[in-house]
């Protein structure tokens, strides 16, 4: 367990966005293997042989995701979300902007697993640099042969587009996001109907991250029982890994899954900042429920371990806070965050979030009361479980309240803090 | 006069259109190109992409997108504008500092423009580039892990070239 790379082996070179950068260290061989001599049906297999689970947050089983498309006559539709923006998560733009053309031929082998000839690669509208990157891997990509008709002769056809967002981190959702890309505003969809079923311009839809498709040319070269040994039996495969926060060295690490979160502080990111002591840790991007130190040294970085923390891997971005962090005001932050991010459909959202922002704003500017903790439990209640489309209230409860809990003294500080100066003075 | 695409703009469009099965996912795009020309999105402007991508599009359901996503700049912004992320990773790498700095350099507040026009300042949610922080944007480009003296003299430079 540890630092493992699969998908960034080749990542340093000056020209691994480029098509001859990927192929002279044997891109699009996977690509080939598909179209020419897999069926659909072997594709889906294998991946769901290699147990692959998707990348953006959830972990769903990516074979599993394709095999619900049902063989209809209608037009299918895949799209790639690549509108990374959940506080802490850039491992996205490392692909985006690095390896285009491993995105591009994991896509192609996956339109061929679900039939289908249309894609859309939809990227945050901010990552300029990386629109721009990955249109120019599309066009060479057209111009060899790798996209559109008959490509490589072998008689399929596919036909890739770049879209960009337009600065709404709700379209990572992905029946929103598909609300995007019909040219909507980005409201979540009532579900079901699940997208396999009915999902861009109602059909059939299947929506990976850009981290997940990026796997699939790898899982065909060495072979789904091959990639299945790479990490823990339940989560295989590596992780791209975005660590921010008070760690020495911050970056993106491609690690096993499995690795312990301790190794991948102490030893991959070089140990806390200025050899201060760790308070916290959110493991897996701003969504997941806060851990204290104690219990982010007993985790590893897994689907399950983390769940068994009662937090989740989400997106694979790893914030690190240190004793000198106020979780005050980091709380404050996250809960401004969806606050600004509700879309509004729902009350519960559109109101709690920004009711928990102010309450914390509050509490921060020392005006806090008990009875204000208690109203940001109250409100948690109303705003998580089911009450809303999708999970951007409760993301945001997870964000607050096991902070509010497990950091509890901090908060009750700043309530005091203000007594003690109207005492004082 | 009133708002045509400029003939970049009108090169883009055409290139649009047969990517998508359905006129009204041209929308997003349509409202990017307004804004490369004009810098924002205002009625006229979208009155003119209605129109362009053609029935069953209502000037409503443009209105309805422009209105929902923050990039689209709703009133003209400075010529050169100035988004600071302020979200915890960046704010753990002393984003605070930076906004100071801008706003006490330029002499304006959080969301305001220079009198010049040159800059307008903004505290942003997550830009996605949270182990590079603070990370500033202005126009397209991510200045990142900048500190207080680079954002100042990148200030400079750009107040030059203004």
């Amino acid at each position: 367990m540890g630092l493992k790379k699969v998908l960034t082996t080749h990542i340093e070179k000056p020209d691994s966005h480029t098509l001859a950068g990927y192929k002279a260290v044997g891109g699009y061989t996977a690509v080939a293997k598909a179209l020419k001599d897999m069926t659909a049906e072997q594709i889906i297999s294998e991946v769901k042989t290699s147990g692959l689970r998707g990348r953006g947050g959830a972990g769903f089983p990516t074979g599993n995701k394709w095999g619900f498309i049902p063989k209809t006559e209608k037009p299918k539709y895949l799209v790639c979300n690549g509108d990374e923006g959940e506080p802490g998560t850039y491992k996205d733009r490392l692909l985006i902007e690095n390896l285009p053309h491993m995105l591009i031929e994991g896509m192609i082998i996956a339109a061929k697993a679900i039939d289908s000839h249309q894609g859309y690669i939809y990227i945050r509208g901010e990552f300029f640099k990386g629109i721009d990157i990955v249109e120019k891997a599309v066009e060479e990509a057209y111009s060899s042969g790798l996209l559109g008709k008959n490509i490589l002769g072998s008689g399929y056809d596919f036909e890739l587009a770049v879209y960009s967002g337009a600065g709404a981190y709700i379209c990572g959702e992905e029946s929103a996001l598909i609300n995007s890309l019909e040219g909507r505003r980005g409201h979540p969809r009532l579900k079901p109907p699940f997208p396999a079923v009915s999902g861009l311009y109602s059909c059939p839809t299947v929506v990976n991250n850009v981290e997940t498709f990026c796997n699939v040319p790898h899982i065909l070269n060495m072979g789904g029982e091959t990639y299945k040994k790479i990490g823990t039996e339940k989560s295989p495969g590596t992780r791209l890994f975005a660590v921010s926060g008070h760690v020495e060295k911050q970056g993106i690490y491609e690690v096993e899954l499995g690795t312990p979160l301790k190794d991948l502080i102490f030893e991959i990111c070089g140990g806390i900042k200025g050899g201060k002591a760790l308070k916290a840790v959110i493991p897996g991007g701003s969504s997941a429920p806060i851990l204290t130190a104690e219990e982010a040294m007993t985790a590893t970085m897994d689907f399950e371990s983390i769940a068994s923390l009662k937090s989740m891997l989400g997106s694979g971005a790893v914030i690190i806070l240190s004793e000198e962090a106020d979780l005050v005001e980091t709380t404050y932050r996250l809960a401004s965050f969806y606050a600004h991010e509700s879309c509004g459909q729902c009350t519960p959202c559109r109101e709690g979030t920004h009711w928990v922002k102010d309450i914390l704003h509050k509490i921060k500017d020392g005006e806090g009361t008990e009875e204000d903790l208690q109203l940001i439990g109250a409100l948690s209640r109303n705003m998580e479980g089911g009450t809303t489309i999708c999970p951007l209230a409760d993301a945001c409860v997870m964000a607050v309240r096991p902070a509010l809990t497990k950091f509890r003294s901090e908060f009750l500080a700043k309530l005091r803090s203000k007594k003690e100066v109207a005492t004082v003075g | 006069m009133p708002y045509t695409f400029s003939t970049e703009s009108e090169k883009r469009f055409q290139k649009l259109v047969p990517q998508f099965p359905n006129k009204r996912s041209l929308i997003l795009p349509c409202l990017f190109l307004l804004q490369r020309d004009q810098g924002f999105v205002d009625h006229v402007g979208m009155e003119y992409v209605a129109k362009r991508i053609g029935d069953p599009i209502s000037l409503a359901q443009v209105h309805g997108v422009a209105t929902f996503y923050t990039m689209y700049n709703k009133k003209p912004v400075g010529k050169f504008h100035v988004q600071i992320c302020a979200n915890i990773s960046c704010y753990l790498a002393g984003s605070d500092g930076i906004t100071k700095k801008a706003c006490e350099k330029l002499g304006i507040q959080k969301g305001q423009t220079t009198k010049d026009k040159l800059f307008t300042v903004e505290e942003v949610q997550c830009l996605g580039a949270c182990g590079f922080g603070p990370v500033v944007q202005i126009n397209e480009k991510y200045h990142e892990k900048i500190t207080v003296e680079e954002l100042d003299q990148l200030l400079v430079s750009l107040a030059s070239k203004g």
